[in-house]
């Protein structure tokens, strides 16, 4: 018996080590929701191959009482559940920690390891000998290790039995088996093992006012809310549960119960190309319509975007990122999209991005990215992650302000364009950059021919030189508005003045957050500026302009957001210090405080 | 897409249509094609159709591509929207346009390089969808704006101008629209205005998606000896299978017929078709006899036109989706939004 740890009550690291196709996936919820209803905040991450049956699958539950919501990097509780794995996730348990297995099948030389809490359970066995369908067998295999955890972790078993309770209730038959599975688990743990562990949970108050939830339903919900009707896509890892989502919502809200007729259209488009068309196609006649995509759809679209960005159609696009390049690691995150997005399409064109950093602000910045869509008459594309995209996050309760109503931008209705003399398509009229448009079918003075190629104010085609310049300069003129109507960026001020700064977006946010309490332990002490849309607005040139060092955090090999700040800014690129994370899984602080630390240590500016 | 503007001389001695509009109001700026392209001829009868059908202009969006064809939609109804996209896309940008606005009468003009070679996935996913549109091909068997190379429809053995000769099969957008489940296929030949106008009037009314592939020849590229896209070829071997009549909602029908003699189809607004046999081995509601008769006539170098196939029972792309009949774009936002309280209720799941 290894070394028994000091109490470590609601902070540590559980990590299900699991074959995939095997249902473990609501098993690791059950256990996930269960200490969240215990009211102690928890995060959960969801490691899984692209593919359907039969390869290795983890999910990491990380348990917090001070509400840190990345990774920690290490991992205290393994539940090795795949024989295939076994050896690496064996390694993985940090000294002191407790490797729980199924021993039906005894390891001892496979698990010998001195220095952590070897606990077998013959789950199979007991399963086998309870249960008489093979697949049930095997499911119930995943319940009894949730048994076993709540002896060992004292987990709270009415709350347990509220949730089975809760996701059986018209499945009788079900609720019986897996009540039986959880109750083999846990009798076995509290007959061979002293219960509960000194890593364990005990309930709190810190979750009320919050829900679990992944960003792709909250950007889903998001659309729903903004009055989106057309939804265009291709399906593809890790953006599809949007559009999933997306149809399930229409279904409940969206569809008439009487005549079954439905205030949506979802188009499966061919590919992304179609995709982003049918998404131009609407928009151009005044539908909110969006498209969700990742990498590869981006890289597809890119024609279309450019088109879009010139003939000045509103777009909304969601790019839930994922490792590149090419295919890349689909089941993977990565912020490797940046550039891409940012510059997307030949000429010069340039595109609004917006980062959400949870699934939270996935719902926030769908409704702001429709409503700058249409202010702005051009794509937007907001910038989540297969992290923030596919995992539960905790995050507060999403709310909605009744009187929210769509932002139409400059749109002239039949009664306007009845009062007006004439209409051009492209003229500056309110010196702002935005020019007015009008919808197809809506009254015979609107009428005007979109097109891609080179034209005049007037939307005439033209290959003047003089004429063409005229309508990209107010286009950049456009770009500069934007700037000031995009979201700010959140600024997180240290408790003492500091010449550094750490700038980052996205899903990096709570690694840093935990990072910064850390270092100030430490007494190193930074600024932050999470940057939430791209173009920069004045905040995010005021903050780099404050530091005399800035540290770009990031989710890719390139600094690419670096190199978008090296771009719109007039920061110079000496004076900041990249730190990356790119190898596909989320974000944990250690980089920051590895990176932060030495720069301390060597005596950088600060 | 360059276009020169006409000036409107309306004489008071032109008729009217039902929306009390002349001929006039359905015109687009001048043609800057080559003078006696097909393509212009197919302006005219657009012009034509719509002016007899009376369709408001402001109404209809012109949809198209890249190319010649793509061209032509700054030719006529300029009171329309017009929306000239990406190559080979504007299927899509279609497919979007009939979402949000159901009512929108969807007027796509094409190509054979703009369909059959970079736009050959959108063109028959828009078919699949059988998408509420009419959809013209302007097929000319060659590239015309990149001067003079093969397209995918060029027939075998064709030669171009400088006499090399195409030695890869054609791909017909007709035997393939037959063959993907096609609710409107019809072939014709710029030449021909007194088929082609109530084709055009068929299909702007078929709720559907309505292929109408037109022979159209490129003056400056492809009217050579050898090719099979010449005004004398088209001529000569075009092979008028269907008689084709459009008859509006509000008329009757006058010309007696005799049953089994005359096949009558009644469209969606009402309007109805009389189609009469001019080939007596074709049978019209038989979609594979259909796809062997182009075969085996194409093999004998005919090109069979007329409205070779017709079903008005099948769903478009909202009756398959249960779209509601008011246009989305017109669905007022509070009807689209569930509201803070559901939005409440629903996070119940999330706990």
């Amino acid at each position: 018996m290894a070394k028994q740890q000091k109490s470590r009550v609601n902070d540590f690291v559980l990590k299900i080590a699991n074959v995939n196709g095997t249902g473990s996936a609501s098993a690791n919820a059950l256990i996930m929701k269960t200490v969240f209803r215990m009211g102690i905040p928890v995060t959960g991450k969801n490691f899984f191959p692209s593919n359907i049956q039969g390869l290795p699958t983890w999910y990491e539950i990380r348990i917090s009482k001070d509400g840190y919501l990345a990774r920690s990097g290490s991992v205290d509780i393994m539940i090795a559940m795949n024989a295939q794995t076994y050896t690496r996730d064996l390694q993985e348990v940090a000294p002191g920690g407790v490797l729980i297995y199924d021993s039906t099948w005894p390891r001892d030389r496979l698990l010998a390891r001195p220095d952590i809490t070897i606990i077998g359970v013959p789950l199979a066995r007991m399963c086998n000998e309870q249960f008489a369908n093979v697949r049930t067998r095997v499911l119930m295999k995943n319940m009894a290790y949730v048994g076993a955890l709540a002896a060992l972790l004292d987990l709270d078993r009415a709350v347990i039995a509220k949730l089975v309770e809760e996701t059986f209730a018209k499945k009788p038959a079900l609720l019986e088996s897996n009540t039986k599975a959880l109750d083999l688990g846990y009798d076995y743990a509290r007959a061979n093992f002293e219960c509960p562990l000194p890593l364990r949970v005990k309930t709190l108050n810190k979750t009320a006012g919050h829900i679990m939830i992944d960003g792709n339903t909250a950007a889903a919900l998001g659309c729903v809310y903004a009055g989106a009707t057309v939804g265009a896509w291709y399906p593809i890892t890790p953006s599809t549960s949007i559009m999933d989502a997306f149809k399930a919502f229409c279904e409940r809200y969206r569809k008439d119960p009487k005549t079954g007729e439905r205030r949506y259209c979802i188009v499966q488009a061919e590919d992304e190309l179609a995709a982003i068309g049918i998404v131009l196609g609407a928009s151009w006649n005044g539908a909110r319509s969006f498209t969700p995509t990742s990498g590869p759809g981006l890289s597809l679209m890119t024609e279309f975007l450019g088109f879009a960005y010139f003939t000045e159609l509103p777009a909304v696009l969601f790019d839930v990122q994922r490792v590149g390049p090419s295919t890349g690691m689909p089941t993977r995150t990565q912020q490797g999209d940046l550039l891409a997005a940012a510059y997307a399409s030949h000429g010069d064109t340039k595109h609004v991005l917006l980062f959400p950093r949870d699934p939270r602000e996935c719902f926030e910045l769908a409704v702001t990215a429709f409503d700058l869509a249409e202010r702005l008459q051009t794509p937007v594309i907001v910038m989540s992650d297969l992290d923030i995209g596919m995992n539960d996050w905790m995050c507060k309760e999403l709310t909605w302000d009744a009187t929210y109503r769509p932002d139409r931008g400059k749109v002239l209705s039949a009664a306007e364009l009845e009062a007006a003399k004439t209409f051009h398509r492209y003229t500056d009229v309110d010196g702002d950059g935005i020019p007015y448009r009008t919808l197809p079918g809506v009254h015979p003075r609107g009428s005007y021919f979109l097109r891609g190629s080179g034209h005049n104010q007037y939307g005439g085609y033209t290959e003047d030189s003089a004429e063409y310049q005229q309508v990209l300069d107010r286009l950049a003129k456009k770009w500069r508005t934007a700037a000031t109507l995009v979201p700010q960026p959140e600024i997180r001020r240290s408790r003492q003045p500091t010449k550094w700064g750490i700038v980052a977006v996205g899903s990096s946010d709570s690694a840093i957050d935990e990072a910064l309490d850390l270092l100030a332990k430490q007494g190193v002490y930074a600024d932050y500026c999470r940057v939430r849309a791209f173009p920069f607005g004045k905040k995010v040139t005021q903050f780099l302009e404050q530091h005399e060092r800035v540290f770009v955090v990031e989710q890719n090999r390139d600094a690419q957001l670096k190199t978008l700040l090296m771009a719109e800014t007039q920061y110079p690129s000496s004076r900041m210090t990249s730190i990356l994370h790119y190898g596909g899984l989320p974000m944990d602080c250690r980089c920051i405080l590895e990176a932060l630390g030495q720069a301390a240590a060597a005596g950088v500016a600060a | 897409m360059t276009s020169i503007a006409k000036p409107k001389i309306v004489h008071s001695g032109l008729a009217r249509n039902v929306l009390g509009l002349t001929v006039r109001d359905y015109e687009g700026g001048m043609s800057t094609l080559c003078a006696g392209c097909g393509h212009d001829s197919i302006t005219a009868s657009i012009v034509q159709a719509c002016f007899e059908l009376g369709v408001p202009p402001h109404g209809v969006a012109k949809m198209s591509g890249i190319g010649c064809s793509s061209k032509t939609p700054a030719y006529f109804l300029s009171a329309s929207h017009g929306f000239n996209s990406v190559h080979g896309r504007m299927p899509s940008i279609a497919t979007g346009a009939s979402a949000a606005n159901r009512d929108l009468y969807l007027l796509g003009v094409s190509g054979d390089g703009d369909s059959l070679s970079i736009g050959l996935g959108q063109f028959m996913h828009a078919l699949r969808r059988n998408l509420d549109m009419l959809y013209i091909i302007e097929n000319n068997g060659v590239y015309g704006l990149t001067k003079g190379q093969f397209s995918a429809s060029a027939d075998l053995g064709a030669k171009n101008k400088r006499g090399e000769e195409n030695r890869q099969p054609p791909i017909d957008p007709v035997q393939m629209a037959l063959a993907l489940g096609g609710t409107f296929v019809a072939r014709s030949f710029s030449g021909d205005k007194e088929q082609l106008v109530p084709l055009i009037k068929a299909g702007i009314s078929h709720r559907g998606f309505a292929l109408l592939d037109v022979v159209s020849p490129c003056v400056t590229f492809n009217d050579h000896e050898g090719s099979t896209k010449s005004y004398e070829h088209a001529r000569e071997f075009n092979l008028r299978a269907i008689h084709t009549d459009f008859v509006p909602p509000e008329e009757e029908i006058m010309a007696a017929y005799d049953e089994g003699d005359v096949l009558p189809v009644e469209l969606h607004d009402g309007s109805r078709l009389l189609l009469r046999k001019l080939a007596n081995d074709y049978d019209i509601g038989n979609r594979g006899e259909a796809i062997e008769y182009l075969r085996t006539r194409h093999r004998a170098g005919e090109i069979v036109t007329g409205l070779l196939y017709i079903d008005e029972s099948q769903p478009d792309l909202h009756g398959a989706n249960s779209t509601i009949e008011t246009p989305l774009n017109q669905v007022p936002y509070e009807q689209l939004c569930p509201g803070p309280e559901s939005l409440a209720a629903l996070q119940k799941r999330y706990r």
